[in-house]
């Protein structure tokens, strides 16, 4: 590799993908060639950086000047000033970098200083299309310490003591998992990865899979000498094109290095890697029906035990864990399990990376220790709630988790600390609600996906979220009846106690937790038939204001149901019985004499 | 296939490549490329700076270039940055003295006094 005075970083994630950062890089390359400078400048495609809403994100090392919302247009300028000047763009600046005219170091920034990047370590950092750019940040050493000085077991103590447990939903201790899966004696045994990724706030996963494939290839490749397997599956959605296409790459590379195939590192040690697509249903990210889909049959769950650990994949002992779980196991081996287990709380080790979204400033991918308050999550990271709103609350674990209230902001998250508060971990989405949600809408919209995404197989995922979100459905429309709170809580102790999956037994949970917390809210639907933060159509109540009214008679006109009637130049009336409450009115008065509430 | 000694090496030479991504504590070698910078001949001098990095695997030694430092007169300017010293600033630089800067100061720590500002403004 050549020697380059200036590194030019441009995120070709997803999300700045979509808005265009291709362009930027031919631009780039473009003019950086037409200037003479493609021996001192050096352009490369990175993975996500964390903060998509600012995207298409740019980096120029060595001054790390971090360059947001760059339009293909502006390269110029970049090449101009930064590039040929050393005058760095203040105008493409990040805000947040620049203070009173001087320009502030990005780990200084209130989105980047409290996290701690151990599973995205090489997110925007290297190119992940080149393996050496990952060898380079100790790539590789901690498979090379694995097999030329520990045994299984010892890699498995390390695990162990460190506290790693299972990022993709269930916190599972993840060494006593590949114990289990150690102990199971058979000729053949598998590695697996879960990136089904299903939570529809969650991209973590493949956020770690565009901007760093070798980290999970070098873990599970340890994880298969660990537990005895030669052969490894990577279940990835067919949704997610760039990170199959960069994983495709990474385990080509890792082949012709010798470091996935026969005799890896000259150690006569064995593994394989291939990928397998998923069609991207919420199910077969539970883990009996992840395999069924990878054996080639319909994605169902089956019931456990038989755990996978004993009886998986082809009814052989298969290990299965999540990508950010691998992603941080080479860093344990380096590092050593007690600096993993410094970081977090007592029960809760290491990091977790949260995708955040909803009503937050800096939408986007950020990875915190255990132990962290959801109030430094929100409002420092994520910059708090847009337009002077208030925060209402956060739903974490996605359709089978709950919400965070403002009365519990200041709790450290961890798992424990999580379920006690009648939520979960989950696998990272974290959606911040304001005064302008409706907690029962927010319920009603989770439990129409687990109604769309329940695989019908037994009875009570299948038909009892069906009635609770019949019951939802009336509610937000303004039908709600008495008892039908009790109704709820009843379905849902039914469904969380009997249902077969994982998928059923928590799909419960967004209703029991809004309840929990915003029961008065349920109330105002259904008695008052009232919707508190003016979300529910069916709800809302129009109303002229006398005061200001003209009498105009527009809104008469406008309306499909002639429900406004009155006399030219007096204050016109609205017959609620009527009203259809299509909010035309409201749109067309010229005087804003009509409100709703 | 690569051996475990190849992998260490593809390591080490990605490694000092790369390393300006994440280490922010080494020497930082500026050179001025603004506009009378570069009229006065500071990409030749930037060129020989970071030919001597790449021949002598300075892996921790950054190049950098600023703008505009106020001091047209004086141009081309090279600052070296060292951790836990004082900046010291050169002037007048041409590549050749680029070299000896390098070798005398950056390697081997011995500031060049006659190429450094303090001995032009006497
Ligand atoms: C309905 C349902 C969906 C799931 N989706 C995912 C998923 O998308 N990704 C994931 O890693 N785990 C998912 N899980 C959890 C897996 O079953 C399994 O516990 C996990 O992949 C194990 O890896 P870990 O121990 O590293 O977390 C899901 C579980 C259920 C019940
Ligand atoms: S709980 Fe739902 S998703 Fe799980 S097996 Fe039963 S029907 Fe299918
Ligand atoms: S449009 Fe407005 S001002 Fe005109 S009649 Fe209706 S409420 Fe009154
Ligand atoms: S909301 Fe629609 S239906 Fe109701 S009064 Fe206004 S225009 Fe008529
Ligand atoms: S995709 Fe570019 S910052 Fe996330
Ligand atoms: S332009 Fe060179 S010092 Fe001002």
């Amino acid at each position: 590799m050549e020697m380059y005075r200036s590194h030019v970083m441009i995120c070709r994630g997803t999300g700045c993908t979509s808005s265009n950062s291709e362009q930027i890089v031919k631009n780039f390359e473009e003019l950086i060639k037409k200037h003479g400078l493609d021996n001192e400048v050096v352009v490369e495609r990175t993975g996500c950086f964390g903060l998509c809403a600012l995207g298409p994100i740019v980096i120029i090392y060595p001054e790390a000047s971090f360059y947001s919302l760059v339009k293909p247009e502006d390269v110029e300028e970049i090449v101009n000033e930064h590039l040929i000047k050393g005058r760095v763009v203040k105008r493409l600046l990040y805000a947040e970098t620049v203070e009173n005219d001087t320009i502030k170091s990005i780990d200084e920034v209130d989105f980047y200083k409290k996290q701690v990047r151990v599973a995205l370590r090489n997110c925007g950092v290297i190119n992940p299309e080149n393996i050496d750019e990952y060898i380079a940040f100790d790539g590789y050493k901690a498979l090379e310490k694995v097999l030329t000085s520990m045994t299984p077991a010892e890699v498995i103590d390390t695990i162990k003591r460190s506290g790693l447990k299972g990022r993709g939903g269930g916190g599972f201790p993840t060494g006593t998992k590949w114990e289990f899966a150690a102990k199971s004696q058979a000729d053949q045994k598998y590695v697996l990865c879960n990136a089904d990724e299903g939570d529809p706030g969650a991209f973590m996963d493949r956020s770690v899979l565009e901007g760093d494939p070798h980290a999970v290839i070098e873990a599970m490749t340890i994880a298969a000498f660990a537990i005895g397997a030669s052969q490894g599956y990577v279940y990835v959605r067919a949704e997610y094109p760039i990170a199959v296409k960069r994983l495709a790459i990474a385990i080509s590379q890792a082949r012709e290095y010798g470091l996935l195939g026969q005799n890896i590192m000259d150690t006569g040690f064995n593994f394989d890697l291939e990928i397998r697509l998923g069609a991207g249903a919420f199910v077969c990210g539970e883990e009996t029906a992840l395999i069924a889909s990878i054996e080639g049959e319909r994605g169902m769950p089956r019931p456990r035990p038989p755990f996978p650990a004993v009886k998986g994949l082809f009814g052989k002992p298969t290990l299965l864990n999540n990508v950010e779980t691998y992603a941080n196991i080479t860093q344990i081996i380096n590092n050593g399990a007690e600096w993993f287990a410094s970081m977090g709380t007592e029960k809760s080790k290491g990091t977790k990376v949260f995708a955040l979204g909803g009503k937050i400033n800096n939408t986007g991918l950020v990875e915190i220790p255990m132990g962290t308050t959801m109030r430094e999550v929100i409002f420092e990271i994520g910059g708090g709630i847009p337009n002077g709103k208030k925060y209402k609350a956060a739903q974490t674990g996605g359709p089978s988790g709950g919400c965070i209230p403002m009365e519990h902001i200041d709790v450290p998250i961890d798992y424990d600390n999580l379920i006690a508060l009648g939520s979960m971990m989950g696998s990272g989405g974290l959606i911040v609600m304001d005064e302008d949600n409706c907690m029962v809408d927010i319920a009603r919209f989770f439990l129409d996906f687990t109604v769309d995404e329940s695989c019908g197989k037994c009875t009570p995922c299948r038909e009892g979220t069906k009635r609770m979100l019949e019951i939802l459905d009336r509610i937000v429309e303004g039908k709600g009846k008495d008892g039908d709170i009790e109704r709820l809580e009843s379905l849902a102790n039914n469904i969380k106690n009997s249902a077969l999956c994982g998928l059923g037994q928590t799909a419960p949970n967004p209703v029991l937790s809004t309840l929990k917390y915003f029961r008065d809210e349920y109330e105002a639907h259904i008695n008052e038939k009232r919707c508190p933060a003016g979300v529910c159509q069916g709800l809302a109540k129009y109303t002229i204001i006398a005061d200001k009214c003209k009498g105009c008679g527009i809104c008469a006109k406008q309306c499909p149901v002639t429900a406004i009637s009155g006399k030219a130049k007096t204050p016109y009336l609205i017959a609620n019985d009527k009203c259809a409450k299509c909010g035309v009115c409201l749109e067309k008065c010229p005087f804003g004499a009509i409100i709703k509430a | 296939m690569k051996s475990l000694k190849e992998l260490e090496e593809i390591r080490k030479k990605t490694l000092e490549t790369i390393n300006i991504r994440k280490d922010r504590t080494g020497t930082r070698v500026v050179v001025g490329m603004a506009t009378c910078g570069i009229a006065a001949g500071a990409r030749p001098v930037l060129m020989s700076i970071m030919d001597e990095v790449k021949k002598n695997n300075l892996a921790d030694v950054v190049v950098a270039q600023t703008g505009c430092i106020g001091m047209c007169r004086f141009e081309p300017i090279v600052e070296v940055y060292k951790p836990g010293e004082e900046k010291v600033t050169y002037v007048k630089v041409t590549a050749a003295k680029a070299l000896r800067i390098m070798n005398e100061h950056v390697m081997q720590g011995k500031v060049v006094d006659e190429y450094t500002i303090g001995a032009e403004e006497k």
